[in-house]
């Protein structure tokens, strides 16, 4: 069953440019100018019930764009989209009980009182049965882990126990779909995995449907299988994770242990980029294609101890791959700075 | 949402933001003593404005002996109790540029009725605590006062006061959503403060400024009820100001409903 279907989906964003020096301020106050700024275009994707997907890019690249559009906070400038049947933007309540949407950036709970509270809060919201809340509850602050931190004012937790509370009060109505906005950011390393591990038994617990984006690449290979790639606003790459090394990565990297003299830097340099030549350890990386070449013509040369062929880390290729447009093509729009 | 369901809702924002609210207790009843300070710098103003500082004088201003004059202004303290809404409209408009807003999109719940029973909270934990600095205020000045209202005058200015909340509400609320087309609003919203301590009667009494200040609503936030209490409307006057206090109060439900709608629309398009 199709949880989303997004199709052409565009949003446009009208930005007031400000112009430099003080007459041309004097003017704006008359007749302003405006840039139109892509946030996303043309985007289409289906995701499956039960589906969890990571939408991967850097800032600014449409991925809140999106999300936003899912929830239904922002309209399309053109395109349909439906999630879980309901067209989000038309914002009907029926939708509004079966999603959640959580920003790793912004706080929805009540800063001066003790999470409980903002819990029967949503109870009250979402009409949720006294006995099914408690059961989630309870489920949900055992697998998180903060039932000694319910009664306590929010403003005195942490981040990260911020964030599982947050996670808490965003499931208690047991949404079908989740859309999570870097939900680990800022996070140290024991939290981060922590919401990771939740997350992942979270949903395949409860079969739901789950969207998130998020620029740590932990994150993503912790959780999901399948990917969307995305730099402004256009999506580069839909597929398996795994798949994204192979298509935006030429290279791999070789490692070899040698026993005795390595040779240097200058005849390394033939077969690739030397990324460490400490003896008795080498580290090349290599183009794809040349790999068995390389590899006969080194066995040939030096004596080896050990030797790995490995794919170059997703969050390096990733980074590299966006390095590579950014530069290339029109500015980001990083003018189209989230303020939701 | 049904409404034996919304009703549970709202009680609840009221009892979460009343325990909400009791954690500033000590700074409410400090900051409402304090607040009684300038009635003094009053006392002795109109005390030489009158050139006269007898309670029982008889010489009057624009209809006011002296008394009366500071029994208005002790009033206006209270009217304002009701009316004043400290922090809605900025709330509403840093809601709306920073974002928060969203909570009210993609949650079952309507915006305007949370803040509204989240005010009402506010409101009622405010005069739980300040009852006491009132009181003694009240008892302190009560030479000032002309005398006790009629019961009906009474029932009046029970109304009249409970209206002047609601429409205090309406209008900053208003003024919030402005937010949805312009990021900035604090200066408007300074503007406003300014205007609204001039034209509803806090500064001076409305008679004596132009006749036509008294076809705004802002007279229903403190005028009216000052003036009701010391007696000067009777009863037809009374019943016929607070039938337009009414009307005031449903059009300018209607032009937040509308407002709102709009301003979710452009939010929708431009925002984000």
């Amino acid at each position: 069953m199709t949880a989303i279907e997004v199709r052409n989906l565009s949003k446009q964003y009208r930005v007031y440019q400000k112009q430099e020096g003080m007459w041309a301020s004097v003017r704006g106050l008359f007749r302003r100018e405006y840039k139109t700024v892509d946030a996303v275009r043309d985007v289409s994707f289906t995701i499956e019930t039960g589906e969890m997907v990571a939408f991967l890019g850097p800032n600014g690249a449409g991925k809140t764009t999106t999300l936003k559009l899912l929830s239904g906070l922002i309209f399309p400038t053109s395109g349909t989209a439906t999630a879980l049947g309901y067209v989000p933007w038309e914002r009907s309540y029926e939708y509004r009980r079966r999603f959640a949407l959580v920003m790793g950036q912004k706080n929805q709970l009540w800063w001066d009182l003790p999470a409980q509270e903002s819990f029967r809060l949503h109870q009250e919201i979402y009409g949720i049965e006294d006995q099914q809340f408690r059961r989630r509850l309870d489920e949900l602050v055992s697998l998180l882990e903060v039932s000694q931190l319910v009664g306590r004012p929010v403003r005195e937790l942490s981040l990260g126990e911020r964030m599982r509370m947050e996670l808490i009060a965003s499931l208690l109505h047991s949404p079908d779909l989740l859309l999570l906005d870097e939900p680990t950011i800022g996070l140290d390393v024991v939290s981060q995995r922590k919401v990771q591990e939740f997350l992942k038994f979270y949903q395949s617990e409860h079969k739901i449907t789950v969207l998130l984006t998020s620029h740590y690449m932990k994150d993503v290979e912790a959780l999901c299988t399948r990917a969307v790639v995305i730099n402004q606003g256009v999506i580069k790459h839909d597929g398996p994770l795994a798949e994204i090394v192979e298509r935006f990565s030429k290279d791999k990297v070789i490692q070899l242990q040698i026993a005795g003299e390595c040779p240097s830097n200058a005849e390394l340099e033939r077969y690739g980029i030397v990324l460490e030549n400490k003896a008795p350890r080498i580290k090349l990386k290599v183009e794809r294609t040349r790999i068995p070449a390389t590899l006969s013509a080194l066995l040939e040369r030096c004596q080896i101890e050990d030797i790995s062929v490995q794919d170059r880390p997703l969050e390096e290729v990733i980074a590299e791959f966006f390095t590579d447009t950014t530069t290339a093509d029109a500015p980001p729009s990083e003018l189209a700075k989230d303020t939701i | 949402m049904s409404w034996a369901n919304r009703l549970r809702v709202y009680k609840l924002i009221l009892q979460t933001s009343m325990a909400e609210r009791f954690a500033y207790r000590s700074d409410f009843a400090l900051g409402t003593l304090f607040r009684f300070l300038p009635i003094i710098t009053q006392v002795f103003l109109w005390g030489a404005i009158f050139g006269t500082m007898d309670t029982t004088s008889d010489k009057e201003i624009a209809g006011y002996k002296y008394g009366e004059m500071v029994a208005y202004y002790l009033m206006a303290m209270l009217a304002r109790a009701f009316s004043s809404m400290p922090g809605l409209s900025s709330g509403i408009a840093r809601d709306i540029r920073e974002g928060t807003l969203k909570k009210y999109l993609i949650q079952p719940i309507d915006m305007l009725g949370y803040l509204f029973w989240y005010r009402v909270a506010h409101k009622i934990v405010y005069y739980v605590v300040a009852t006491v600095p009132f009181v003694i205020v009240f008892y302190l000045c009560r030479d000032y006062f002309p005398g006790w209202p009629d019961a009906w005058t009474l029932a009046g200015l029970v109304v009249a006061l409970n209206m002047a909340f609601l429409l205090g509400f309406l209008i900053e609320s208003l003024l919030g959503l402005i937010a949805f087309w312009f990021l900035e609003v604090s200066s408007l919203l300074f503007i406003y403060m300014m205007l609204n301590y001039f034209l509803s009667g806090h500064m001076i009494p409305l008679d004596l400024l132009p006749g036509w200040v008294e076809w705004l609503p802002f007279k229903y936030l403190a005028y009216f009820p000052c003036k009701l209490a010391l007696g000067k409307y009777d009863h037809a006057q009374m019943a016929r100001e607070l039938l337009i206090e009414a009307a005031w109060v449903v059009a300018l439900l209607w032009l937040n409903r509308w407002v709102f709608a709009r301003g979710l629309r452009r939010y929708g398009a431009y925002g984000g």
